[in-house]
C-alpha cells in the first residue's frame, strides 16, 4: 500500500514579487495597459508644473489685491486673508465671531468622538444633547449676557455643520422606519411609505427648499412663524430620508429569509429581531451606499444658499460678489472652500472603510 | 410500545391539518399525526412532498388553514402570546444552519436567553459553554460562524436551539447541505441527544440515522401520511407500494 507524502510549500518565484514585478503587473502588463501609463504620466508632466507654478510659485499670499493685479502674477491666496473671516462665519455679527468658532470646534470635537469605539457607550446621547445645545445657546445667545443674533445671520462653516449633522442624524433613524415600513405586512404603513419616497424622489431639493422656505409659511395659521432654519433642516431630512429609505430597503432584501425565521424559532419578538438580526447585517451590506448618501448630503447643503441661508458656499459669495477689489479672485475663493468640504468628505469616506473593515471581521476566515 | 405512549401522554397532535400555499397548492392533505412526549420520529419522503412544511407548522413557521394542530396542550392560533408560548418549547435546526454570521458562537447563543428569556449574562453565557461542550465544540466560542466548517457550524445551531432548554426539538434536513465527511459528526450529536429523552421530529434521508434511532418512522407523499411504523418494520415490510418504491430508490445502491 502506498502513503501519502504531502509536498513541502516553496516560496514563489522571484519574477512574480518584487516591485519590478509589481510595474509589471500592474503598469505594464499588455500593450493598453503601458500606453495609458505612459499617457497619463505625459499629461501629469504637462499639467502638474503650471500647477504648481501658479499656485505656489508665482502666487501673492499677502491681503493686498495689488500685489494680485501685477503681469505675470499667479493665484491671489491674499483673498483668502482678507476675506476668510466672511467665508468662514457668513454674516455673523464680526465682533461675535468667537462663538460661531467655539461652536464649530464643540460640534466637529463632538463628530469625531462619535466615530471612535471608546465612546460607544450610552452617555454618547447625552454628549450629543450636550453639545448641541451649547452649539444653540453659543449661537443664538440672549442668555448667560450673550447678545442675541438671529438665525438668518448664522453662516459659513458652523452652518454648513449644523444642517450636515442634524439633517443625517434625523434622516437615518427616518429611512430605517420607512425601510421597515416598505416591507411591512400592512397594506396601509407599506402604501404610506411607498407614497412618501416616490413623492420626495420625484422632485429636486431645490423645489423641496423653495416649498419649505416660502410656500410652507403660507400655510400656517396666522401669526404663527416657524423659522426658516427649522422648516429647511426639516426639508433636508424629509428628502434625504427618502433616499437613504431605499439604500437601507435593498440591504434589508439582502437579509436571508432564513435568519428571520431562526429569530423567530428563538422567540425573538419583531423589533429585536430588526434590530438585532436584520438591521445590523443588512447595514453592514449597504455601508458604501450609505455613506455615498451622507457625503451628498454634506454637499447638498449648499443648495440653502437660494433661500438665504448664507452656509459656506452662499458665504464666499457673499464676501467677494459685492467686493470689486476682490471680486476677480473667486477661483482661488471656490479652491478654498473646495478643500474643507473636501477634508470632510474624504474623513468621512475613510472612515466607513474602516468601519466596513469592522464590520467584516466575521466574514474573514 | 409507541401506541401507549402516544394514547397517554401526547406532547403535538396534528388533527385533520390542511395547508395550501396560494389556491391550488394543497401542501397538507387531512394530517393526523399524534407525537408522545420523549418520542423520536423522523419524516421521509420524496422532495414536495411536505415534510419540511409539516414540521414547520409545528412552531408557526408556516400557518395551517384547516383542521387542529395542539402542542403541550395548547392549540396553535393565531394569537401571538400562542405563538411565543409555543416557540418556548420548540427549538428548530436548519438545512441552511442559519446561524447568525455577524454574532460570535457565543453570542449566537446567549441572544436569546439574554433577550427572551431575560437571563443575565454571566449566567447565559456560563450555560451556553455547556450546550457548547455538549456539541464538542466549546473551543471555538469566540469564533465567527463562517470561520467554521459546515458540521460545526450544524452542531452550534443544534446547541443554539437547546439553550432555551425546549421540550420539542424539530430537524429540518439538517445534514443535507453538509460533505459527507461532516455528516457523522452531526449525527452523533443528534444521536446522543435522542438519548437524553427529548421529542424529536427530524426530516432526513438518513436511514441509518432512522434505523437507530427513530421510534417511528413516517412517510409522506404528496401532502399525504402514506404509512407509519417503527423503523424495523417500515424498512423491512413496508405496506404501502408508495413507500416500497420510495425505499428501493433510497437504499437501491
Amino acid at each position: 500500500m502506498s502513503t501519502f507524502t504531502p509536498i513541502p510549500p516553496r516560496p514563489a518565484p522571484s519574477s512574480t514579487v518584487g516591485p519590478l514585478a509589481w510595474l509589471r503587473a500592474n503598469l505594464f502588463s499588455d500593450w493598453p495597459t503601458s500606453l495609458a501609463t505612459v499617457s497619463i504620466g505625459a499629461l501629469l508632466l504637462y499639467w502638474i508644473p503650471p500647477l504648481l507654478d501658479w499656485g505656489l510659485l508665482r502666487a501673492s499670499w499677502r491681503p493686498d489685491f495689488d500685489a494680485c493685479r501685477v503681469d505675470g502674477a499667479g493665484a491671489c491666496w491674499g483673498v483668502i486673508a482678507e476675506k476668510y473671516r466672511i467665508i468662514l462665519m457668513g454674516r455673523y455679527p464680526f465682533e461675535e465671531q468667537w462663538r460661531p468658532l467655539l461652536a464649530t470646534i464643540l460640534m466637529t470635537a463632538l463628530l469625531v468622538a462619535s466615530c471612535m469605539r471608546a465612546f460607544w457607550r450610552r452617555w454618547l446621547v447625552l454628549l450629543w444633547i450636550g453639545v448641541l445645545a451649547a452649539f444653540f445657546t453659543l449661537m443664538y445667545g440672549d442668555i448667560l449676557g450673550l447678545t442675541k443674533v438671529e438665525t438668518d445671520r448664522w453662516g459659513g462653516l458652523p452652518l454648513t455643520l449644523l444642517l450636515a449633522t442634524l439633517s443625517i442624524a434625523m434622516a437615518f433613524p427616518l429611512s430605517l422606519l420607512v425601510a421597515l415600513g416598505r416591507r411591512s405586512e400592512l397594506p396601509a404603513i407599506r402604501s404610506v411609505c411607498t407614497l412618501y419616497v416616490e413623492l420626495v424622489r420625484g422632485v429636486p431639493l431645490i423645489s423641496v427648499l423653495f416649498m419649505a422656505s416660502f410656500m410652507f409659511p403660507l400655510f400656517m395659521p396666522q401669526g404663527l412663524t416657524i423659522d426658516v432654519l427649522v422648516r429647511v433642516l426639516a426639508g433636508i431630512t424629509l428628502f434625504a430620508g427618502a433616499y437613504m429609505a431605499e439604500v437601507i430597503r435593498g440591504g434589508l432584501q439582502a437579509v436571508p429569509r432564513g435568519q428571520i425565521e431562526a429569530a423567530a424559532t428563538l422567540g425573538l419578538s419583531y423589533w429585536q429581531t430588526q434590530r438585532l438580526i436584520v438591521l445590523p447585517q443588512a447595514l453592514a451590506a449597504v455601508l458604501p451606499g450609505l455613506m455615498n448618501n451622507f457625503i451628498a448630503i454634506f454637499k447638498d447643503t449648499s443648495l440653502v444658499t437660494i433661500v438665504s441661508l448664507y452656509e459656506l458656499t452662499g458665504a464666499l459669495g457673499l464676501a467677494l460678489n459685492s467686493d470689486a477689489d476682490w471680486r476677480p479672485y473667486k477661483i482661488e475663493g471656490y479652491l478654498f472652500i473646495a478643500m474643507i468640504y473636501f477634508a470632510f468628505c474624504f474623513s468621512m469616506s475613510r472612515y466607513s472603510l474602516w468601519v466596513e473593515r469592522q464590520v467584516n471581521k466575521g466574514k474573514a476566515r | 410500545m409507541t401506541d401507549e405512549r402516544t394514547m397517554s401522554d401526547p406532547i403535538i397532535t396534528f388533527d385533520k391539518v390542511n395547508k395550501w400555499y396560494g389556491r391550488q397548492f394543497h401542501v397538507l392533505r387531512d394530517i393526523d399525526l399524534t407525537v408522545a412526549r420523549g418520542e423520536r420520529i423522523v419524516i421521509c419522503g420524496p422532495s414536495g412532498s411536505g415534510k419540511s412544511t409539516l414540521i414547520r407548522c409545528i412552531n408557526r413557521l408556516e400557518e395551517h388553514q384547516q383542521g387542529h394542530l395542539t402542542v403541550d396542550g395548547v392549540e396553535l392560533t393565531d394569537d401571538i402570546k400562542v405563538i411565543d408560548h409555543i416557540r418556548k418549547q420548540v427549538g428548530m435546526v436548519f438545512q441552511q444552519f442559519n446561524l447568525f454570521p455577524h454574532l460570535s458562537v457565543l453570542e449566537n447563543l446567549t441572544l436569546a436567553p439574554i433577550q427572551v428569556a431575560r437571563m443575565p449574562k454571566k449566567e447565559a453565557e456560563e450555560k451556553a459553554m455547556e450546550q457548547l461542550e455538549r456539541v464538542k465544540i466549546a473551543e471555538q466560542a469566540h469564533k465567527y460562524p463562517l470561520q467554521l466548517s459546515g458540521g460545526q457550524q450544524q452542531r452550534v445551531a443544534i446547541a443554539r436551539a437547546l439553550c432555551l432548554t425546549p421540550k420539542i426539538m424539530l430537524f429540518d434536513e439538517p445534514t443535507s447541505a453538509l460533505d459527507p465527511e461532516m455528516i457523522k459528526e452531526v449525527l452523533d450529536v443528534m444521536t446522543e441527544l435522542a438519548e437524553q429523552g427529548i421529542t424529536m421530529l427530524c426530516v432526513t434521508h438518513e436511514m441509518g440515522f432512522a434505523k437507530a434511532v427513530a421510534d417511528r418512522v413516517v412517510f409522506m407523499d404528496q401532502g399525504q401520511i402514506v404509512e407509519q411504523a417503527p423503523p424495523h418494520d417500515f424498512f423491512n415490510n413496508p405496506q404501502n407500494e408508495r413507500s416500497r418504491d420510495f425505499l428501493s430508490k433510497i437504499l437501491g445502491h
